[in-house]
Parts: C-alpha cells; structure tokens; sequence
C-alpha cells in the first residue's frame, strides 16, 4: 500500500471514530438512563465474578451432580438467538424479499452481541479462565474434529468473525457514501445462512451426543434447537425495529414486521410440534428415562422446583403462537409485542432451564439434586446480558444514522448529490 | 434286573464324564502355601501341654472344664470339636479321610466343605488380597479372618455417609 | 518514489517470523503432558515438586513412572461380599489427598435393595445405619470404571484428559480448563471437580505422588479415581483393595492369563454397568457365590 492510501485511511477511520465517539456521547436523557442502568449492572457483575474467580466456582450452585447449570443455560440460548438473523436473511436474499432487506444488518448487529454474551458466559464458566488459550492451537492444543465443545469455539467465532466483517463492510462503506461491494457481501451473506444453522447444530451436538444424558441423547434435539431459535432471535429483534421506529427516523415498512411474526408462528409451531413428539416418547414407552421429563413437568418424589418454570413456558409458547398465527393479532401492535415478549420468555425458560436442569436431573446413579441459580450466578448473569444490550445499542447508535445518510465523513456530506441509494445494503 | 442295576450305575458315572468337566480346574502352583502363623490365641499352644496325658473322651456334649468361651455356631446341629480337631493329637486337625493337617494347612480341611471357596482362594480370588498384583502374592488363612468356631463376619458399623451436594459449600 | 518491495520476500520475512515466534513460545511455554519429550517432562515434574514444598511445607515425590508393557488394568468388585462399610472410600481419600473441605470422594458406595436389583434409580448413597450390612440390601461402590472406549476422553476440548496405554484414563490437571464437559459425558458419575480449592490436613498428606494421579490438585481442575497410578505402576495393589475387609475388591492384569482378573472372568458371572453404553468398562462387577 503506498504511503498516502495509508495516510488516508487512518485519517478516514479516525473521522469514523470520532464521529462514533459524538453519537455515542450524545443523547436524550431515556438514553443515558438506559446507559447508566446497563452500567451498573456491569460494574455488579463484574464485582460478583471477581469474587467468583477468587473463591471458585462453589459461590454458583453447581455441583458434582449438576455440573452444568445458569451459565450453561443461557450461553444455548444465545446461540439460538445468534442464529436468528438467518431468519431475516432467507426472505431477504434467497426469495429476494426486498421490504426486509433494510433490517437485516440489525439482525446481523444482534447476532454480534449475542455472540459476545455467548463467548462470555463460556469463560465465566469455566474454573480456569485463566486457561482459555489452552483452546486456542498453536500455543494450546483443540481436540478437533473428536471433541464437540471444540468445534463450536471455531463456528463460533467463524460466525462471529462473518457477522462483524459483513456488517463493519457495509456500515463502514455507507459512511463513506459507497455502496458496498455486492460480490463480497453478497455470498458472504448467503454464507450466513448455513453458518447460522451451523452454529445451532453444533451447539445442539454439544448435548445430543452424550450417551449418559438420556435427556439429551435424542436425535430431535438438534432440529428443536433451530426451532426455538427461529423464534426467539427476530422477537428480540422485532421490539427493537418499533422502538428505532419511534425514536429515530429509522423507517421500517409495517410489511416488514408482520412478515417476521409469520416466520416465527411457524418456528413456534414446529417448536411446540416437536417437544409434543419427545413428550410422546417419553410417556408412551414409559422407560426409566422418563423420569427427566417427569421432573422437568411433575417433580420427582418432594422436588418440584422447576415445575412452574415448565408450565409457564409452555403456557407463553401456546399464547406467542396463537397470537403470531393469527394475520389480525399480528397487526395489532399491542398483540404483537405481547407475543414478542411472551416468545422470548418462554424460550428462555425451555432452552436455558428446561434443557441443562433436566438433563442433569436426576444425575448419572439416580441422585437428584435439585439446582436453581445463586446470587453470585445472577448477579454475573445480568452483567453479561448487560454488556450484549450496551454494545448492542451503542451499535445502533452508529449503524442507524450511518444508513439513514445521516452520518457522514465530512467530504461524503459535503458533496452528497442524492444519487447513491443505499437504502440498506443488506 | 442285577444288570439293569450296573447299567444305571455305569450310566451314573459315564454320562457326566462324557459331558466334559463342570467345575473348573484347580489352579495349579504348589499344594502347600505359605501363610503366616494360625492367629492361636496366647498360651493355647501346642494343645498337647495339656491334652498329651489326657484320655480321649469321644462322646459329643457340651464341654464345661475347659474351652468355655467358645461358642460352636458352625454346623453345630451336626458336629462339634473332635470332627475337625485329632482326638488323638490335639496339635492336628484331621481331615475326614482321618489324614492329620497341621494347623497352618487348616485350609485343607476348610475347603473340604467350601471347595468352591478353597479353590477361590488358591487362585487369589477369594479373601483379603496383599502384596503384588504382578509378583508374589500374600496369603491368609482361613482362619486369619473367620472364626472358625463362629465364621460368620459380625456386621461393621459404616464409616460416615458422604456429605450431600449443598447449596452453601462448607 | 520509492521502490516496491519484492513481495515474495516481504511474505517470507513474516513467515519465518511467525514461525519462529510459534517455536519458542510452543517450545518455552508450557504445554499437555500428553506430547512433552522425556525431557520436558523432568523439568515440569520438578518445578512442581519445588511448588509444593513452598506450598505444603513437605517433600512431595511426584513420580513420572509410565505404563507398563504388556500391561492393561482391570477391576473386579465382588457384590455378594460387599458390605457397604465404606473403608475403601477413607482409605482412597487418604492415599490420593483427595480435598476434605468441600468434601471429595472418589468411591460412592450405593445400597441397593435386594429386590429391586441393580437399579440406580432406587440406590441410596447416604445410607447411615449403626451397622452394615442391613436386611435386605446390598451394596455396589461406584467410582472410575476406566473405560476401553471412554466417553470422556473424546468431548474433552483441550485434550486435557487421555487414556494411558495400560488403560487408566488420566487427566492432566495444569491442562485442564475446568469446562466440565468430561462430566456431562461420564454415564458413572465419576468424575469430580474442584468447586473452590482444596483442602488436605497437613499432616494428613501422602507425599509418594504421581503426575498423573494423586499429587494435590489445583481449584478449577477435574479430578477422578486413577486405579492408584502410583502405586499399580510399581506392582502394588490400589488401596481400596488391601483395605476391604471382607476381600470384596479384585485388580490386575487383564492381558496376563494366570492374574486373578481372568480367572474371575473365566468363573465367574461377571457384569459391567450401563453394558449399552458400549463404554467398554475395565471395571467388573460379579458375584462369587
């Protein structure tokens, strides 16, 4: 490269960031409340893992018996959610859906910071974080292709990676008044497609291939996987198009939205489909292994933590689902973000507790220990959840702007003619 | 109707040896096996200190001289001292063929009854096993760790129970 | 205007740099067990022996020993003798300076009931009564079946844990990230983790220790029985062995046919646990009356 493109590009990224840095630093005062909110659940969580670190692993509640438990939990859940921005890619480029093509660089900014939670809920649970390059060849050794955990750090962050140069690209290009290069971005994209699924099947692997988890060890758990995700990621995402939608002058076609909730009906449905059929299974056959569901559904013996969690879930998946399947309650929005946020909780729930408590419930040689999280587990939870929705919203902060032409570099303003559409990249 | 007799008792004997060996060989190695020293209790012997100069009583009964403390609860409904001990040299035991064993061969007359057992432990599978498992093997005797006069194992109190898992760690 | 550089040389400098940089640091740095040369070995070895005595205030032998040949392990647990008194479970928490406080056994003994069977489902290892064995029961000890074709050595993300040629499954404990996958993947419960760090009286600790087996373990580690590597791999019996009382327990060398393993699989009826898992246990359980 010579000398003056050299030059030129630091100056160009310098004018990106400190122009990041304005936007960032300037808003109304729901903002900064929000800001500040997220903030101290950071700085919470990051004291409660500190001390996690310090004393050990034994401040969560995890034992010998459930030896995988909250962290484990909701790093498969955001996976799912990660997965998700596939479900906006598929309209989008596959059937050439043009009214969603505008959001799918939300979807792929979404998929960033679940990816970032995903990652960090690994290394919190882990009782060597101080280890994780072990992971990491040529300095550390990764069992790959033998061990499943091995190939999901590489999916991961080859998603991980895909997301964040796609989008940077695009974002980066518009800023500059480009429009991106169609021959990078676009197979990139499509790429996304089985990376997305990818991701999602090698998590459910994770746990599919356990012989001594009977719970686990059954062939639907990888298709039910992608099914939960399809739901819970775009519900997310759904909220949050309205809320850029009232707040900015981000505009999104009403079309849009009521398409995404009829994908997710559909992901839904398939979603309580196949947890009916492994319900099927373990009652009708009756083995011992009936004796996980049973204590995820009914409680086992005195125990029956986790017996409301189960119903709850079921009971908000069958409203999302009644209320996405049916066109009229799509459109009303009271309904729609009802069935949003019914959606996401009861994924929540059936992916992160209904999963790994149950599997792991009763353990190995019969013992039952019941499991549900500590302060300390909560605490460093939230932090982590906090840190997702604080880069996720600093990156809208930039990315809304940037393709709305708002947010130029100064020679782009200066001489912008109007010509260049670039009415969402992706 | 003699013959048909010798037929069946022929019958008796072939046909099970034509259907090959059931019971497994004893493993081979040396009929003697070192042990350590029987777990006599102090002072009782050699038994002929005091049983050289007396006369054999064979009549089964309940001793009440001597040998009080000990309580037979080992097949005592059908026998009692002098079918293991020698009436006639009480520093042997006998075998029921009358062959005297001394006492450090006592595994001989153990294993007349529990064969299986015996053979068990000729080949180290039966009892407490010391020394290496790729050299030389230790040995017990029978009666190193039963009674003989009362084998059956007392129970043991347990050691402790393992904590269970606890929210709280200690 | 300056020239351009030759690209092939420029890629080459950086090659070899990079290179070079990844031989020292995978050279110096430390690295699993599994692959360190003889040499490495020795010095590791000793480094950690130096740390224990700093940390223990003892001389700690830590004994690089490897298999024997010809040699592969096996186990056999007699449950008609079993009485569930569980002086194999302190004996082993002894010889392998497994942690008090949290408490960490690698022996659980079930008690089953005689009617019911082998059963997990309905086994109890909390059993206390004021003498065993109880009516009605029996007992099956659970620890480490050392598998032919283990479940968790193949899920382990960093190779930390491997089965060693006379087949004690081991774990490298300075290797291991603490993901506890290996624990997902044991169908028996075997494998325990360092929850916080452990703790050992000090004049309770066995100072003859291996790399691979009892040599006091860090917080975050898995941890699991290893057949008493450090004793076996010098021709001595696993404690738990010597130490039942009623003879219950059975060891040696599955490959030599006059060892008392082969003659109990040749007589006895023996069973393995959760046979359908295809794990292929060293480990046998079989009743000798």
């Amino acid at each position: 490269m010579q000398p003056e493109n050299a030059v030129n590009s630091i100056r160009l990224f310098s004018g990106f960031a400190r122009g990041s840095l304005k936007l960032i630093l300037r808003g109304n005062r729901m903002y900064w409340t929000w800001l500040a909110f997220l903030g101290a659940l950071i700085v919470s969580g990051v004291l409660a893992y500190s001390r996690q670190v310090q004393i050990g692993l034994g401040l969560t509640a995890m034992r010998d018996q459930v030896s995988w438990g909250f962290y484990i939990g909701n790093f498969t859940f955001l996976v799912g959610v990660a997965a998700a921005a596939v479900v906006l890619v598929v309209p989008a480029y596959v059937y050439d859906w043009k009214p969603i093509r505008e959001i799918v660089i939300y979807g792929e900014l979404l998929a960033i910071s679940a990816i970032t939670m995903c990652l960090l809920f690994v290394v919190v649970d882990i009782g060597r974080p101080d280890r994780f390059w072990h992971l990491i060849p040529p300095f550390g050794f990764l069992n790959f292709p033998s061990s499943i955990l091995a190939w999901d750090v590489l999916v991961l962050n080859l998603y991980f990676i895909l997301n964040l140069s796609v989008a940077t690209h695009i974002l980066y290009r518009a800023f500059h008044g480009k429009p991106y290069i169609k021959n990078l971005v676009v197979p990139l994209v499509l790429l996304s497609i089985p990376m997305a699924i990818g991701i999602h099947t090698v998590t459910a692997f994770l746990y599919n291939g356990l012989a001594a988890r009977p719970y686990w060890n059954s062939s639907i758990l990888a298709p039910q996987f992608l099914a939960s995700a399809f739901c819970s990621g775009p519900a997310i995402l759904l909220i949050v198009l309205q809320v850029l939608r009232r707040f900015t002058r981000f505009e999104i076609r009403d079309a849009a939205i009521w398409k995404i909730a009829e994908l997710m009906a559909y992901a839904m449905f398939l979603n309580l489909f196949l947890h009916g059929a492994e319900a099927f299974k373990e009652f009708y056959s009756n083995t011992q292994n009936l004796l996980f569901t049973r204590y995820w559904y009914f409680g086992v013996g005195t125990h029956h933590t986790l017996v409301p969690y189960a119903w709850s879930a079921v009971a908000l998946n069958l409203l999302a689902f009644g209320l996405f399947i049916s066109p009229a309650a799509r459109r009303n929005f009271w309904t729609l973000n009802i069935g949003c946020l019914a959606t996401y909780a009861g994924v929540y729930i059936e992916k992160g507790m209904g999963l790994i408590i149950p599997g792991l419930t009763p353990d190995t040689l019969g013992e039952i220990y019941e499991y549900y999280p500590t302060v300390t587990e909560l605490r460093v939870a939230a932090g982590i959840f906090a840190v997702g929705f604080l880069l996720f919203t600093l990156m809208l902060k930039v990315a809304v702007p940037i393709s709305l032409g708002e947010f130029l570099d100064k020679k782009e303003a200066t001489a912008r003619a109007l010509e260049v559409d670039f009415s969402c990249p992706v | 109707m003699r013959n048909g007799l010798l037929l069946l008792l022929l019958s008796g004997v072939i046909l099970p040896a034509a259907d090959g060996p059931k019971t497994p060989p004893a493993p081979a190695g040396p009929e003697r096996i070192e042990v350590p020293p029987p777990p006599f209790s102090d002072g009782i012997f050699p038994c002929t200190n005091c049983h050289a100069g007396m006369p054999v009583d064979r009549t089964r009964r309940e001793l009440t001289a001597m040998h009080t403390d000990i309580v037979l609860k080992h097949d005592e409904t059908h026998r009692w001292c002098l079918d293991c001990h020698d009436p006639t040299n009480r520093d042997f035991l006998h075998l029921a063929s009358g062959e005297r064993v001394p006492f450090d061969e006592s595994y001989r007359l153990c294993g007349q009854c529990h064969s299986e057992k015996y053979r068990d432990w000729r080949a180290g599978v039966h009892g407490r096993r010391t020394g290496n498992w790729n050299g030389d093997k230790g040995y017990l005797l029978c009666a190193h760790c039963h009674n003989p006069h009362q084998p059956r194992f007392k129970a043991l109190a347990p050691k402790p129970a393992p904590q269970p898992p606890t929210r709280s760690m200690p | 205007m300056t020239e351009p550089e030759n690209p092939s040389r420029r890629m080459f400098i950086t090659t070899a740099g990079a290179a070079a940089a990844g031989m020292v640091l995978t050279a110096c740095g430390p690295k699993r067990l599994y692959e360190v040369p003889p040499e490495r070995l020795k010095t590791s070895i000793a480094a950690m022996e130096r740390r224990y005595k700093e940390q223990f205030g003892k001389d700690i032998t830590v004994s690089e020993q490897g298999p024997l040949p010809g040699v592969h392990f096996a186990y056999a647990l007699d449950i008609s003798r079993c009485i569930g008194c569980r002086r194999c479970v302190y004996r082993c928490v002894d010889e392998n300076n497994q942690s008090r406080h949290p408490q960490i056994h690698w022996i659980r003994v079930f008690s089953m009931e005689k009617e019911k069977g082998i059963d997990f489902t309905h086994a109890d290892p909390y059993y206390n009564p004021p003498e065993v064995p109880e009516e009605g029961h029996f007992y099956v000890p659970v620890s480490c079946q050392q598998c032919e074709n283990p479940p968790c050595t193949k899920v382990c993300p960093t190779g930390a844990t491997w089965a060693e040629k006379d087949g004690i499954v081991v774990i490298d404990y300075n290797w291991c990230i603490g993901c506890r996958y290996c624990m997902a993947a044991c169908p028996y419960g075997a494998r325990h983790f360092n929850w916080r760090t452990p703790t050992i009286p000090e004049n309770e600790i066995n100072t003859h220790t291996h790399y691979l087996g009892n040599r006091p373990r860090p917080k975050g580690a898995v941890e699991k029985c290893t057949f008493c590597i450090q004793r076996t791999r010098e021709g001595r019996y696993p404690v738990c062995v010597e130490v039942c009382p009623v003879g219950a327990r059975k060891f040696g060398n599955i490959l030599d046919p006059n060892s008392e393993i082969r003659y109990i699989i040749e007589h006895k009826r023996v069973l393995v646990l959760k046979e359908e898992l295809n794990t292929v246990p060293r480990f046998f359980y079989f009743y000798a009356t």
